[in-house]
């Protein structure tokens, strides 16, 4: 008997990735729009509105990269090589902001550097995640089971206006984040942020769009040719649909619909993206196949995965449970 | 001269790791030290224990921050700079990785909020409940990268295929000969540089007449664990060495310094290490000694380092230096440790300045040791990454520059020591402030909610 993992592997890994974007994008973005917020009080409403949960948020990325390592690591092996720098700058930028947490509110004397790591390190550990992404879709130079380009190929044109994309995606989803968290004066301010944020985001969508089929030929078969036109007509168009309803919202008094919508927009972006590289995990070069771990590994991870993936959902929704409404000022670090 | 990546990246991974371990050598101990101290809250209802509670758990939000940010960076090496290595025992090891991130740190990310804000928020024995549940999360963290990393050390349950580890029983993976006895001694050593922490602080604080009733407390608590824990350790530690000179002969030569193979090997006490001449200069040994304890016979014969071809040995020098820094500090810890539970004993424990001022000293000697230790293990390890199988010169990167890692390097450097500094005079500062004079408890803060803007970073 042959058990075939990869299609359960790929759906772990793909939400994996999903929840850590949607979840550390909505406080980097929080991050990013800080030194433009009002005044320190407004300042520190937001971070405490992110601060309870943006450790766990980041936990997504760990569950990314080692299930990465775990059950495509073929693709681990090639992939984390060609984007070496925007890697060490995601790093230092999420150790910078991290960190900030802890000092901005203990280390008064100092509050101005924390407040623009916190800021610096959010927009640079952004930016070189959308560069990552934007190499992914670029494609990478393979020879064998190794990347053989050199470590500065990120610097192009496909993946610099990705980074910047990421940039805008973010501080949607941050401003939005606060919409739901906040109250006044800030909320106002969110509202005006978020709306700047979604024309951003929108133009980038289309930018990256046409861009992403004229790099590859594979892609524009993917979409372009017939049936596949019909199937996957739904992606823009609900993509249009879901703009119009944050744009409408933004105007109204719902607090909740920005956020759910700009969620729904990057669910769009990511499945778009899937489309177009289906099946392949080191794009056009090594499908999820090719780079799988033996069916040995995946499965012994697989046993403690599927048992311990619900238990990790049940205590995201207690832990956003507990420190559900809006953040109030007295609620920070003890 | 051209600039190796493969030097390069190792000093990398020596620095990133080195930083990181630090943070867990002291949180995986504080996390159980919480636990002890919420439950003895809960239990005895006395307010000595919440005040601790409160003080260590502000010190542990800054260091847990700090261990997660430097842990982050750890399993991202493996691909920027091992990706050889990656490809090769992935099959093997990135289960045990990825198990460490799902178990240990999905447990301790999530009850982690309810242990540093939850406490006006929820019931005191859930509040114990978090506190249990990180701890539990730092300790499976520490099992499965240790067993992750004795594997390298000891290899076992596999095949190799086309230059690939292929899993072939999990259970001898994961308990491999090394993890045992490498669980066992690094447990106990993350325990003591935390116990030897609390006993510091707390000695400090006693000289200076301040926070008299909680500090006595902590002291005499750390006092009988650390007289209790450092005997075990050392004999952990024994037991660890003989578990090596099984399996990795070479790196017990190192560690003792020993060039040729011989029966009646002396016991290095102190020697300059030469690799190039293969011989020790300024020796100081005790003949036939280390036979008898290695080999527990006078006649034992004990291998040397020239026993295998020199492209196979590890650098001496800092394997030979770092165990006699580790086995000096053990000895150290036990003087302090015995004493104490002599004075404790006698009722003059709080009240000897000398003492108290012998454990503020001391406060740093774990952190020291963990890293002695582990340089003694991995150092030892050379020229090896996977020991006898992978040499750490084929698991590199390959499209990597030495100029690529020169800039890391620089960037890992300059932002750590920003961050780590920062992140250690924060703590000193915290030590220095002490515990707060009372805590606010729940019912309390309901019935005045505090309005003052900005209150809730110093809520106690
Ligand atoms: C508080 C810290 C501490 C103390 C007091 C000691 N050790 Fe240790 N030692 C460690 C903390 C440590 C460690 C950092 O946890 C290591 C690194 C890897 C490991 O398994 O534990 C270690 C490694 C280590 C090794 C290397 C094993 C290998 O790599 O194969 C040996 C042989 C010993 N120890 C032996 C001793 C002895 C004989 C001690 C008696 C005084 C001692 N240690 C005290
Ligand atoms: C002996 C070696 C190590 C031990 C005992 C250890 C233990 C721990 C512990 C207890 C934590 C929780 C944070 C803290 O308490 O400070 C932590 C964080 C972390 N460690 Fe290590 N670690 C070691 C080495 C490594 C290595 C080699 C990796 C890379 C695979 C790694 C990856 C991580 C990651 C990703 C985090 C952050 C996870 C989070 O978000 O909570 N660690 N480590
Ligand atoms: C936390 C305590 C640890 C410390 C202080 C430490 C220290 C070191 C040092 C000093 C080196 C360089 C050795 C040399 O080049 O001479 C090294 C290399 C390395 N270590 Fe560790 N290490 C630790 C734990 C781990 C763990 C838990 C793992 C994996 C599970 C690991 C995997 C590696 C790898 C892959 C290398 C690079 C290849 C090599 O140089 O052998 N280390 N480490």
């Amino acid at each position: 008997m042959h058990l075939d993992f990869v299609p359960v592997w790929t759906v772990i890994l793909g939400v994996g990735v999903f929840m850590y974007v949607l979840l550390d994008g909505f406080d980097l973005g929080v991050g990013i729009l800080f030194p433009f917020a009002a005044d320190e009080d407004a300042r520190s409403l937001m971070m405490n509105s992110v601060a309870p949960i943006w450790d766990g948020n980041e936990t997504w990325l760990i569950l990314g990269g080692m299930g990465l390592l775990a059950a495509f690591p073929v693709a681990f092996a090639i992939v984390i090589p060609a984007v070496y720098f925007p890697i060490l700058l995601m790093l230092l930028g999420l150790m910078f902001r991290g960190v900030a947490f802890e000092f901005r509110s203990r280390d008064p004397a100092h509050r101005p550097w924390w407040n623009r790591a916190f800021f610096g390190g959010s927009l640079v550990a952004t930016f070189s995640q959308g560069v990552v992404l934007g190499m992914f879709v670029q494609g990478f130079t393979v020879t064998g089971r190794a990347f053989t380009g050199t470590s500065f190929d990120w610097l192009a044109p496909f993946p610099l206006v990705t980074g910047a994309g990421l940039v805008a995606g973010y501080v949607l989803l941050g401003s939005a984040w606060l919409v739901m968290k906040t109250e006044g004066a800030l909320q106002t301010w969110a509202r005006r942020c978020a709306t700047l944020a979604l024309v951003a985001m929108l133009a980038f969508i289309a930018v990256v769009s046409i861009w992403t089929p004229l790099l590859h030929e594979e892609i524009a078969a993917r979409w372009f040719t017939w049936p596949n036109l019909a199937w996957f007509a739904f992606v823009p168009v609900l993509t249009a649909l879901i703009a119009w309803a944050i744009w409408r919202s933004l105007r109204s008094s719902s607090d909740y619909v920005p956020f759910v919508g700009a969620m729904g927009l990057f669910a769009m972006s990511y499945l778009g993206l899937g489309i177009s590289v289906f099946p392949y995990i080191v794009p056009y070069r090594l499908t999820l196949w090719d780079a799988a771990a033996v069916p040995s590994a995946q499965a012994f991870l697989l046993i403690g995965t599927l048992f311990l993936l619900p238990i990790i959902f049940m205590y995201l929704g207690w832990a956003y449970y507990v420190f559900r409404g809006k953040v109030s000022a007295d609620v920070g670090y003890h | 001269m051209t600039l190796d990546p493969v030097l390069l990246s190792r000093l990398q991974f020596a620095f990133v790791i080195a930083l990181h371990i630090l943070l867990p050598a002291f949180t995986v101990g504080l996390a159980s030290f919480i636990v002890l101290l919420e439950g003895l809250h809960v239990a005895k209802r006395n307010a000595i224990y919440l005040r601790l509670s409160v003080f260590w758990t502000r010190m542990f939000a800054v260091s847990f921050g700090m261990g997660v940010v430097s842990g982050i960076v750890m399993p991202f090496q493996f691909g920027t700079n091992w990706s050889r290595y990656s490809d090769a025992v992935a099959n093997v090891l990135g289960p045990l990785f990825a198990y460490e991130g799902l178990v240990a740190f999905f447990l301790e990310a999530g009850f982690l909020g309810i242990l540093l804000f939850g406490r006006k928020l929820v019931p005191p024995w859930m509040h114990f409940f978090a506190a249990l549940m990180v701890a539990l999360g730092t300790l499976f963290s520490s099992f499965w990268i240790l067993s992750a990393n004795s594997w390298m050390q000891t290899p076992a349950g596999y095949t190799i295929v086309d230059g690939r580890f292929m899993p072939q029983s999990w259970l001898a993976i994961i308990f491999n000969p090394s993890f045992p006895y490498r669980l066992v001694h690094t447990v106990i050593a993350f325990y003591l540089t935390t116990a030897f922490t609390v006993l510091g602080v707390s000695a400090w604080h006693l000289r200076r007449g301040r926070n008299v009733d909680v500090s006595r407390r902590a002291l005499s608590m750390t006092v009988v664990f650390v007289a209790i824990f450092v005997p075990i350790q050392i004999v952990a530690g024994d037991l660890h060495g003989l578990n090596t000179l099984d399996h990795q002969p070479v790196k017990v030569a190192a560690m003792e310094g020993l060039w040729n193979t011989e029966a009646r090997a002396p016991a290095v006490l102190f020697a300059i290490p030469d690799q190039a001449a293969e011989r020790n200069r300024a020796e100081i040994a005790i003949p036939g000694l280390a036979s008898l304890y290695l080999e527990h016979s006078l006649d034992g014969v004990v291998k040397g380092l020239k026993s295998v071809p020199a492209q196979d040995r590890p650098p001496v020098a800092p394997v030979f230096f770092a165990f006699r820094a580790m086995v000096g500090l053990g000895l150290l810890m036990l003087a302090t440790a015995w004493w104490g539970l002599w004075l404790r004993f006698r009722r003059r424990l709080f009240d000897t300045p000398a003492y108290l001022r012998v454990c503020a000293a001391m406060a740093p000697a774990g952190f020291i040791a963990v890293i002695a230790g582990w340089i003694v293990t991995e150092v030892g390890r050379q020229p090896w990454v996977v020991y006898g199988l992978l040499r750490t010169h084929d698991a590199v990167t390959p499209s990597l520059t030495g100029g690529d890692v020169v800039i890391s390097l620089v960037l890992y450097i300059a932002v750590y020591a920003i961050v780590f500094g920062a992140g250690l005079m924060y703590m000193l500062r915290l030590a220095k402030a002490g515990p707060p004079e009372h805590v606010e408890s729940r019912d309390a803060r309901l019935a005045e909610r505090p309005a003052r803007p900005l209150s809730g970073a110093d809520a106690f």
